[in-house]
Order: C-alpha cells, then structure tokens, then sequence
C-alpha cells in the first residue's frame, strides 16, 4: 500500500492531538479540539488552517497568457498583475479535471494552485496540453507550505502577530512581500465564506507562521473536518463532491467562471452549449423538515422517481438546519418544490432551497 | 482515557448494554463517542420496534459521518431516550448516563457472547 504524504506541519499536528485522517494523497488533520468549536471561531474570530496539501505550478514563458486561457475556464486576458481568478480547467466533454486559482504575478508569469488530491492528474494534464505553446511549467507543489488564516479578526491577527501587512489587499488580489530574505504569497481568499488570507512559503516560514500564530493565542487551530462544514455552508464546491470528471461546470451552477465569449479553450463546445441551452442535471440546495442528516450519495426522490444524489450533507452548525447540496434533473430543479431524501431505511421530506446557506461576509 | 465502567455488557461494535432484571439499556460507549466527536443527532427506532443481536437499529452522527448502531442484544424496544432528540450532545457528556434505548430482552443469555470491562478495554487498545 502506497503511504500518504504528510505536509511540514503534520508532526505539529500530532503532537497537538489531532485527530489525523488521507485526504487527498495526505495525512490530514480533520480536528483538534472539535469541529463546532472550530467552526465557531472561524466564523466569529479567526481560525489557521495547514493547506500544504493544496498544489502549486507555475506557469510562464511568452505564450503563458494564452496558455492558461486555453485550459482554464476564466478569462485572464489584459489582467492586471496581483489579481486572482477562480475557474476550471476541463475535459473535452465538459468534465471538470480540477477547480482552481489562477494567480497572475507578472505578464506571462501565472501561479495555479491545484486541489491536493488532483496534483498529479492536473500536473499530467498541463504538460500534455501545452503542445504548440512557448511556456514553461514548473511544479512546486514540494517547495510550497501553505497556511490559510480565516475569520473576521483575520487582517488584524496577520498584521499584529506577523508583521505583514494585508490591509490594503482586496478580495482576490495578492501580493508577494520579502520575509526573512524569502519572497512569500499573501492573498486575500479563503474557503470559508468568511474574510481571511491565504500565504504560500517555504515548509520553514510555514512552521514559523503556524507557530507564531498559535503562540499569540489569537488564531484557533483548526482542521479539514470544519473547512468542509464552512465552505459547505456558503454553497462553495468541493472537487469530488460538486465536482468532478463526470460533472461540468454548468451543472454545478459555476457558470460565471465559465467565459464561453473568450478564445478556444478545452471544453468549450459542450458548456457553451449547456449555457446556452441549460443542462441535464443542476445542483441545488435541499432543506429538510427533520433533523436528520443526508450525506454523500444518498438518493434524492420526487414521489418515488430517483431523480439524484447528494453531494454533500450536514447538520448545519451556523443554522442548526439539515441540508444538503445534491444534483439532480434539472427538470425536478424549481425553487421552493418538494423533494425527498433516502437516509437509511427511512425517506425524508425536504424542499428545494438556494444552495447558500448562510450568508458570506467577504470584506471586497 | 476512555471511561469503562463495571458491570456493563460491551459489543465490539463499541455498544454497551446495561442490564437491569428483565430490560437492557443500550447505549454507545465513552470511547465510542470520543472517536466521534460532536454527537448532532441519533437515529432511533420506535418503541415496539424489534432489535436483534448484532444488527443495526439506528444510527448515531457527527457532524462529519454517520455511525450504524448495532444491538448487542434481542428483544422488543420498549423506551427510546427522547432527550437525544433535543440534545443529541448529551451523548458527548456521559455516555453512559445516555442510554440510547431500553430493550425489554428476549434472549437474556445473549450477554454471555459479550465482553465485560477487562475484555473491552483490550478491544480499544488495539483499535489505536
């Protein structure tokens, strides 16, 4: 059997008590001192999240613009340098081989940062593509650590236990700032619909960071298992439950990331024509009446038509609600109607909702 | 360190039974719902339901999955502990005290096949 990889903190982790779990390729820490109490502090004060695991490439050379706006489903044309986009990149049926950000750190000079357990497919994808391309591709997903810093005293707690400033960063922009002679990445961006920063450092900085950051008390540790309950809250997709190889864009309602008026990019026959004339199959928000909780997978019924499947499913911890993002038929796929959930034995009545859940409090 | 209490009846499946004359109350132990985490909801089954030894009867979830329930033993459900309909984290406080269902038992002799303390405590050693 094949060991996960670990990222520079994970002895960290252990020795805090982490409650350790694979996810995507690497031992993760899912929680350490319980997901709601994590949970709470990102969304009232400010929570540090170890995402070394995520991936990075650079991507850069003369073509380098027209090369990402190839693969990815975004438009980066005439960006300016700092700013972030998010979008896919795509099979040519429309499938998503990965969801990612594009940053744009000089003219044809762009650094993607990758979902973990999609690096090598992704990594594989891009070397394959850029055929015909003057471009230079540089993995440094091993070179990279990464923290995200999260929650409403995120700019405070960065600029006062770090000494860097991050004021004047605006959603989506980022920055790189010289740290102890090492050029860093902070961006404002998150996965947590919460205000926050995201760094990029050497696995060195990146313990300093974690450990100057717990030391000051100011910032909770906390794991993959309330990263996944914040995002989930704020209707953001997560690669292998909203999203995947057999899933596009456009049924996963990420549309605006999909710029079908730019240039030829891979894909863009089939989402062009699902924008145009909608798609088979559509994610929506799922509420049920009773407290029982749906989970991946479970079935999704119109009287006793199965008509699709969950995504993802919680006992809200923001809302206290049981909820669910499933995808389904479109033709089943209208605000307000009826639907039910297979959970176990049983058969759960609920109603189709807005697929956020709780309100985002980006600082734009 | 996990709570394991004397006198209790204990599944592998991290099921306890509390005998007392002809009834069983069943519950998931300390241990159990310390792997867990925050307990936020129990799916239990209806007074009059019939249980059987080593099959599933509900489910008990974190916020993070859903963990089957297994009886330890056979019988007819004669109480199910609404308190957890309310407050699912009372299971988090003593999982003991919590009892999740009262079974009134048709094969009392059932709890031989089961383990006591000594023989549980070995169980979640190895589990780590």
């Amino acid at each position: 059997m094949e060991t996960n990889k670990r990222t520079c903190l994970y002895d960290k982790h252990v020795a805090l008590g982490a409650l350790i779990s694979p996810f995507g390729g690497f031992d993760m820490p899912i929680q350490y001192s319980g997901i709601v109490e994590e949970h709470n502090a990102v969304r009232q004060h400010c929570g540090v999240f170890d995402v070394s695991h995520m991936g990075e490439v650079t991507i850069k050379g003369p073509d380098a613009e027209k090369f990402v706006n190839y693969i990815f489903t975004n438009d980066i044309s005439g960006a300016p340098i700092g700013k972030i986009y998010y979008g896919l990149m795509l099979y040519p049926n429309g499938g998503a081989v990965d969801d990612l950000l594009v940053y744009k750190r000089g003219e044809n000079d762009f650094f993607l940062v990758i979902n973990a357990g999609n690096i090598d497919k992704d990594v594989e994808w891009i070397l394959q593509n850029k055929k015909g391309y003057d471009v230079e591709v540089i993995h440094e997903s091993d070179y990279y650590g990464e923290i995200a810093v999260q929650g409403p005293d995120s700019e405070s707690v960065i600029e006062s236990v770090l000494g860097i400033g991050c004021a004047d960063l605006t959603f989506y922009t980022f920055k790189q700032v010289e740290y102890n002679g090492e050029t860093i990445i902070i961006s404002r961006t998150g996965y947590t619909g919460e205000d926050g920063f995201e760094i990029y450092a050497s696995h060195e900085l990146t313990c300093k960071f974690w450990d100057k950051l717990l030391d000051s008390e100011k910032a909770l540790p906390c794991g993959l298992g309330c990263r996944d309950t914040l995002r989930f809250e704020v209707g953001l997709p997560l690669y292998g439950d909203e999203l995947s190889e057999d899933i596009t864009p456009i049924e996963a309602c990420l549309g605006i990331f999909v710029k079908i008026d730019k240039n030829d990019f891979i894909g863009k026959e089939v989402v062009k024509k699902q924008k145009e004339e909608g798609a088979p199959r559509k994610l929506v928000g799922i509420e049920l009446k009773d407290k029982a909780i749906p989970r991946h997978g479970y079935e999704v019924l119109s009287g006793d038509v199965v008509i699709g499947y969950v995504t993802t499913g919680y006992r809200c911890i923001s809302i206290e609600k049981s909820v669910a993002l499933a995808l389904i038929d479109s033709r089943y796929a209208n605000m307000g109607d009826p639907v039910k959930i297979k959970i176990r034995k049983k058969v759960f009545e609920g109603m189709i909702v807005a697929r956020k859940f709780y309100k985002k409090s980006y600082k734009k | 360190m996990s709570k394991i209490i004397e006198g209790l009846y204990y599944a592998e499946s991290h099921e306890y039974v509390k005998i007392d004359g002809e009834y069983g109350y069943v519950g998931i132990t300390d241990y159990a719902q310390e792997q867990l985490g925050n307990v936020v909801y129990v799916d239990m089954p209806e007074v009059d339901d019939e249980v059987n030894a080593g099959e599933e009867f509900g489910a008990v979830e974190s916020v993070k999955a859903a963990s089957d329930l297994y009886s330890p033993i056979s019988g007819i459900v004669v109480e199910v502990n609404e308190a957890l309909d309310a407050e699912p984290g009372l299971i988090n406080k003593d999982a003991y005290a919590n009892w999740i269902i009262k079974v009134k038992l048709s094969e009392p002799s059932e709890v031989e096949n089961l383990l006591d303390a000594a023989g549980y405590e070995e169980v979640v050693k190895n589990d780590h």
